[in-house]
């Protein structure tokens, strides 16, 4: 297959992954805005933070409110994080690689992008948003259906599934690194109400509160937030998670191929730190830190990938 | 001015009453009801969106991707018919690939005064890169839609020959799946011939194109200018159906003396490429030097046989609209027969004489660019205000030879489905030819273009026009 088409798979789907990220995040801000309006502008701008949009932002406007907030997460084509520009992006790159996809992955985009166009073509009041924000995040899934449907298994769809695992352990990871502090054992009031709602805010953005509720039997507890969200293998919004089916997807694109490349035995480090870690010892260490490593190794080794590939000359 | 000709009805002759090929389809027709076709036709409509057939408009900021429109009412040849239109294609298939030769090589053709030398010789589309190459397999035009257009019961003409790179079989295909998608007992009830193979046949005659040095399994590529190009999907949908790489010049770069594109695990030598370049851009070293479209070095491995070109570079001079007035003369001196089908009569500008009789008959006539395409440059007599006629006539004296003319014909009509229903509207046809040494092989039907305003005579789709799904009935 050619190098840009598998640029294009994996950039098509971290795409999709990111418009339904942001859709998810808009609702946490929303549903904090609407249960504490007065943190409501804190947890806007930490939002805005986490989707490294947050200079954008601020270049456009003066102070955060919500009405302003979500029309610029969600449809403003100016901003190239938005969902609007997220879909519209997906489907640029899905053209590009039409040759590469099934019938069914391409009208699954297509769709996705006609249908937003057209409900995002205005701005969105507050009573129409939960609707809106459920068929974003529906459409998404359809992609990932189709593709999981019919497609081939073979080195097209190991780049598309890269692309959304890697876009989704960066999203997890943005979350953590945004929210730390209130993760940290230091602040641990537990049972205050303000905690609770800030970490449901976490678990919501990652869509972990289900899962959460299902495995813990306790009450919200940081230390088991931190340890859900970055070492459970089960939830498949971690990271420990996503680097796993990272690094099965580099491994069969190595026995493919049947050459290892170097992104091999950087994704092996990678993953080596998630098995062989507890929770206490990342406190330990500092939880902030050993998120801003994630982040630099995790980028390290999106480049690696890019060149391992040949995505571009 | 002459008297107006009775326009050719394809579905109900001279007469009023059904021809014979359209006696079923207006008898399914009758028991239709309008108003649930029109919602019939809004589906398809949105049909085609979904699977993305749609061109790109130039210059327009939103609302770039348009669909063509599609009529649901299908154009019927009758198998005898296409019988003549496919002999007479293949002649003239194989004829413009011998004058291609000829012209690239001793220019017989010139010597024996059937064609003057300045048609060549000042002619921006003869390239002097290809004097000398003899392509694989001989071939210069793989791919060629030729477009004819109907004024009679047995009156066909042939109004182009595009020899270089023809577009619009996407749309042949894609008007078909949708014609057998919404109204499948019509192809029980009509013997209609199958279009689907076209991909198959393409790649099949490419291959058998390719380079005699390469070995193995054929690698062919299509060569597009991009996603922003206005025939993007056709590229992709016809790479897809091909099971071939789409390539855009820069996965491209010349390896070890062969054309390789960029793959995840290095670069691999493409043995056919079909590009949708024009020659122009198809190398920055030899033809325009700020060509981001095409490869550095690909006309030398071509001169060096290492890789075919579809079509090949230089195929330009055998449809340009100067040479097409020679067409007769071309098909005899290469085949030793008559011409089987047309040319519509033509006034070469250049010649003065003909000039004064253009200008003379201006309102009359057609008049189009030697080197133009796609509808535009073009003059409607008939059509066309006192102004536009008295601009057009300045432009035609200050440079005849950038000009033809030519009668206006009474296009034939197909009834298109409008709002109170059936409604006639003037048609041309491109069927698609494929050459290659195993021979000319042509897909029974090719894209039916429609002018979907009344009375118009311009069918491109830029200005207008629309589709219709075109059938060739089985043998009865």
């Amino acid at each position: 297959m050619l190098g840009k088409t598998a640029g294009g798979m994996f950039w098509m789907l971290r795409y999709m992954e990111r418009s339904e990220n942001t859709a998810r995040m808009i609702d946490a801000g929303m549903r904090m805005s609407l249960t504490r309006s007065s943190a409501a502008e804190s947890e806007w701008t930490s939002i805005l933070t986490a989707l490294g949009l947050l200079a954008e932002y601020q270049q456009r406007y003066d102070g955060v409110d919500s009405a302003r907030v979500v029309n610029f997460l969600l449809r403003d084509k100016s901003n190239p994080g938005s969902v609007m520009s997220s879909v519209e992006s997906a489907r640029t790159n899905a053209r590009m690689v039409r040759t590469a996809l099934t019938r069914e992955v391409w009208e699954a985009v297509n769709e996705c992008w006609m249908d937003l166009k057209e409900l995002l073509a205005r701005q969105v009041g507050q009573q129409d948003l939960p609707d809106i924000l459920q068929i974003v995040r529906q459409r998404s899934a359809y992609v990932r259906g189709a593709l999981a449907g019919t497609m081939v298994r073979n080195d097209i769809y190991n780049f598309a599934r890269l692309g959304t695992f890697f876009e989704r352990a960066d999203n997890t990871a943005r979350v953590l690194d945004v929210k730390y502090y209130i993760l940290l054992p230091s602040v641990m009031h537990v049972g205050s109400a303000t905690d609770n709602v800030q970490w449901e805010t976490i678990l919501r953005s990652t869509s972990a509160t289900r899962a959460y509720q299902t495995l813990h039997e306790n009450e919200y507890n940081p230390r088991d937030i931190a340890r859900f969200l970055i070492l459970d293998h089960r939830l498949p919004r971690s990271l420990a998670f996503c680097y796993r089916k990272i690094s099965d997807n580099l491994d069969y694109l190595a026995r493919d191929y049947g050459e290892r490349m170097p992104c091999h035995q950087k994704v092996g480090e990678i993953c080596a730190r998630f098995e062989n870690t507890t929770i206490d010892e990342i406190f330990d260490g500092g939880l902030h830190e050993f998120i801003m490593e994630f982040l630099s190794d995790s980028h390290m080794l999106g480049k690696q990938i890019e060149t391992d590939y040949r995505f571009i000359e | 001015m002459t008297k107006p000709r009775p326009i050719f009805d394809e579905m109900t002759g001279f007469s009023g009453q059904p021809r014979k090929p359209y006696e079923k389809y207006s008898e399914w027709f009758s028991k239709e009801e309008v108003a649930h076709l029109r919602r019939k036709s809004a589906r398809a409509e949105s049909l085609f969106r979904l699977t993305g057939i749609t061109f790109n408009v130039y210059g327009v900021e939103e609302a770039t991707e348009r669909l063509i429109p599609f009529d649901l009412v299908p154009r019927i040849i009758t198998a005898r018919e296409w019988q003549t239109l496919s002999r007479g294609i293949e002649q003239r298939v194989r004829a413009i690939n011998a004058f291609l030769h000829d012209i690239y090589h001793r220019q017989e053709i010139i010597r024996a005064g059937r064609v003057p030398v300045e048609m060549i010789a000042n002619n921006d589309a003869f390239l002097p890169e290809m004097i000398g190459v003899s392509p694989p397999g001989n071939i210069y035009t793989h791919i060629v839609g030729t477009d004819l257009v109907r004024t009679g019961e047995n009156e066909f003409y042939v109004l182009e020959d595009n020899a270089r790179t023809p577009s619009g079989v996407s749309y042949m295909l894609e008007n078909r799946e949708t014609m057998l998608h919404m109204f499948p007992e019509l192809f029980s009830q009509n013997r209609v011939r199958g279009v689907s193979h076209y991909p198959r046949a393409l790649r099949r005659s490419l291959s058998a194109c390719r380079p005699d040095m390469t070995q193995g399994h054929t690698v062919v590529a299509v060569l597009t200018p991009g996603i922003h190009n206005s025939a993007y999907y056709e590229h992709a949908f016809l790479a897809d159906q091909m099971g071939a790489e789409l390539v855009e010049g820069h996965d491209l770069r010349v390896v070890d003396g062969r054309v390789a594109m960029r793959t995840t695990q290095g670069y691999q030598p493409i043995d056919v490429i079909y590009r949708r370049v024009d020659d122009e851009y198809l190398d920055p070293l030899t033809f325009n030097p700020d060509s981001m479209l095409g490869v550095p070095g690909i006309m030398d491995v071509y001169r060096a046989g290492g890789i075919t070109i579809a079509n090949a570079p230089g195929t330009g001079i055998a449809d340009d609209k100067a040479i097409y007035s020679y067409m007769p003369e071309i098909v005899e001196f290469y085949t030793g027969e008559r011409p089987i089908l047309n040319n519509v009569p033509t006034w070469r500008c250049s010649d003065p004489e003909a000039l004064s009789y253009v200008l003379d008959h201006l309102d009359e006539l057609v008049v189009k660019e030697v080197h133009g395409s796609g509808g535009y440059g073009m003059l409607v007599g008939p059509a066309a205000s006192k102004k536009e006629l008295s601009e057009f006539r300045a432009k035609l004296e200050a440079k005849p030879s950038n000009y033809i003319a030519q009668p206006t014909l009474s296009l034939s009509t197909v009834p298109i489905l409008a709002s109170k229903g059936l409604s006639p509207r003037h048609v041309d046809l491109r069927p698609f030819a494929l050459a290659s040494p195993n021979g000319v092989e042509i897909i029974p039907g090719g894209l039916t273009r429609v002018a979907l305003k009344k009375g118009s005579l311009v069918v491109n789709s830029s200005q207008g026009g629309g589709t219709k799904d075109t059938w060739v009935l089985e043998d009865e």
